[in-house]
């Protein structure tokens, strides 16, 4: 017995092992091509490790380039201010739909919930016309109004705040806080957790988005990172895949901070949608 | 603690102090729902009206004239060939990665949860590492690789199993397979987790008496694992199925918004986009499509919850 569990065990190194490898596979040779010269990546023969070293792509990218780090600044920009509108709003709604009673909550909820339904294509193309109409493509705005809030967060949220102990609001009351108060004072805090699994998928959404900025965004100067990644794919010479890997490799690179970081809150919050 | 059970509004008989309390509680569930409320009014609410009105209407965005033309929309679905093959492209696509992430992902996550396995930190953190990325950082990625000159092309002809490079991003018999192969690698860390978050609280008894028994990793993995999993998996096909029927962004920029080589990327939301911003007067048939694709959607999604669920479920 004992012979078989080790046997199984190698087999599940092996497994995971070769699964971490192609995984990685894309990643290092991308972070390999951000640091050689685009000579050596088109000869044919390139190697994983670079036969000749250099930063100068990296230098481009974040010095010569006068677009990019204009894109980083409107990615941290516009992921920022939307993911703070998020947690509150979506906290707020949450809040009230778990804690409050009040004429009309159960159809509210369940009007909520099959509006989850609607695929994003659907929306997208109104989104546009209501967009252009209160004059707003082509601003920042419109990549954030329309994703202020989430419904899926505003349910996480609710669940969150349906096992809140209730004692908690009461004895603020006593204390003499108004409802406000409590709210902004006492509970926020105390739902920490919840929000901060919020604030990073919300934030990484935000941050990893293309269709919304690729629709809605025109002036080169106001792309996000995302939309200026893809415009290098349309370049007439062929793509600079000096440049464009060490700009994927910057782009990636806060989003892995940010798991390093929060890897637990990461892992609370298995999210359940997939538009990759 | 009782006057939140009840329904606020207040019956003649109650205390004062209890009504002010309703009050006060819709008040304030009234003015904290009121700014997401608005949100939704507008970019889903209304938005969704809106679709449903423009697919029954031919847009002409020069003009801005809306013409009623009923199910007109609809029926030309059936008659356009660039709709076919883009329903074709995205059903051959869904077939292909669905299976392949579900499995990947429900084996990848039986080893991350075995008892004993070290490093799983580490591991956890590699796995995770297409989940974190854009779309358009991967698709870029997964262009280099895959390129003439590319790694894939070297370490093939290297090994002797090509004589000499393929053009895997403008072929139109390998386009579609590479973008295959980015979404399954793209997707499984998600689907992992899912798995994972759930395989925490199969018992461990079950597993013991199974050791007992003499049962190795593949075969716990098979009477054990597969059958608890089972509600899991419907829920994962489900995400798996509405993820790659509506698969726009690595399509896109894959073929720069063209679906080309010959249409072979062509998903149905791309050619969503095209009808409704490539050209100026086919916006409503575009909402039709959209609409449509979400039907499909909703119907493969049920029929593929009603095969899973009601398949060897009882006998676990």
């Amino acid at each position: 017995m004992h012979k078989h569990t080790s046997i199984g065990k190698i087999i599940l190194y092996v497994v995971m092992t070769i699964y971490a490898l192609l995984t990685l596979y894309p990643f290092l040779w991308a972070i390999s091509a951000s640091f050689e010269p685009l000579k050596e990546i088109v000869s044919g023969n390139m190697s994983l490790w670079p036969k000749q070293f250099t930063f100068a792509n990296y230098q481009y990218m974040m010095g010569t380039s006068a677009q990019f780090p204009r894109w980083f600044m409107n990615s941290v920009f516009v992921s920022t201010v939307g993911t703070v509108i998020n947690i509150f709003l979506n906290t707020m709604a949450g809040y009230a739909l778990a804690r409050l009673s009040f004429p009309g909550r159960q159809r509210i909820y369940y009007g909520m919930l099959s509006l989850m339904m609607i695929p994003t294509q659907v929306l997208l193309i109104p989104n546009y016309l209501i967009l252009m109409n209160l004059g707003m493509l082509d601003s920042y705005s419109s990549l954030i109004l329309p994703s202020a809030i989430n419904i899926g967060n505003i349910f996480m949220m609710r669940q969150f705040f349906l096992s809140f102990p209730k004692d908690v609001e009461e004895a603020a009351e006593i204390d003499g806080l108004g409802r406000i108060q409590v709210f902004f004072r006492i509970v926020f805090p105390l739902a920490r957790p919840s929000i901060a699994t919020q604030a990073i998928f919300t934030f990484m959404g935000f941050w990893n988005n293309f269709m919304q900025p690729m629709l809605y965004i025109t002036t080169p100067s106001k792309y996000t990172l995302t939309l200026g990644l893809q415009s290098f794919t349309n370049q007439q010479a062929g793509v600079r895949w000096d440049h464009s890997m060490a700009a994927s490799v910057i782009s990636i690179l806060p989003i892995v901070i940010l798991y390093i970081i929060f890897n637990k809150y990461f892992l609370q919050g298995v999210r359940m949608d997939n538009e990759k | 603690m009782m006057e939140k059970e009840t329904v606020a509004g207040g019956k003649p008989t109650r205390p004062k102090k209890k009504f002010d309390r309703h009050r006060a509680d819709a008040i304030q569930a009234y003015s904290f729902l009121a700014p997401a409320f608005l949100v939704i009014l507008v970019f889903f609410i209304a938005a969704f009206v809106f679709a449903l009105y423009m697919s029954f209407n031919k847009v002409n965005m020069y003009n801005n004239q809306y013409t009623f033309r009923g199910l007109q929309n609809y029926a030309e679905i059936f008659k356009d060939n660039i709709a076919l093959t883009a329903l074709k492209n995205t059903s051959l696509f869904s077939l292909v990665v669905v299976p392949c992430q579900t499995v990947l992902a429900l084996i990848i996550a039986y080893a991350l949860s075995s008892k004993g396995i070290r490093f799983k930190k580490l591991f956890r953190l590699i796995y995770f590492l297409p989940t974190l990325t854009s779309s358009a950082a991967l698709t870029l990625i997964f262009m280099f690789i895959f390129n003439v000159n590319g790694p894939v092309n070297g370490f093939l002809t290297g090994a002797g199993w090509l004589t000499k490079p393929i053009n895997f991003l403008q072929e139109p018999q390998y386009a579609l397979k590479v973008i295959m192969v980015m979404n399954i690698w793209s997707t499984v860390p998600n689907f992992m987790t899912v798995y994972l978050a759930s395989l925490v609280d199969l018992p461990d008894s079950l597993y013991e008496a199974a050791e007992m028994d003499g049962a190795n990793a593949w075969q716990k993995l098979r009477s054990i694992t597969i059958p608890y999993l089972r509600p899991i998996t419907t829920y994962v096909l489900l995400m798996g199925i509405i993820g790659t029927f509506q698969m726009f962004d690595q399509a896109y920029i894959f073929s720069n918004g063209s679906g080309g080589p010959d249409n072979s990327t062509l998903t149905v939301a791309l050619m969503v986009y095209q009808y409704a911003f490539g050209q100026m007067n086919t916006m409503g048939y575009a909402c039709a499509l959209a609409l449509f694709l979400a039907v499909v959607i909703y119907v493969v999604a049920r029929l593929a919850e009603k095969l899973n669920g009601g398949n060897g479920l009882a006998n676990n």
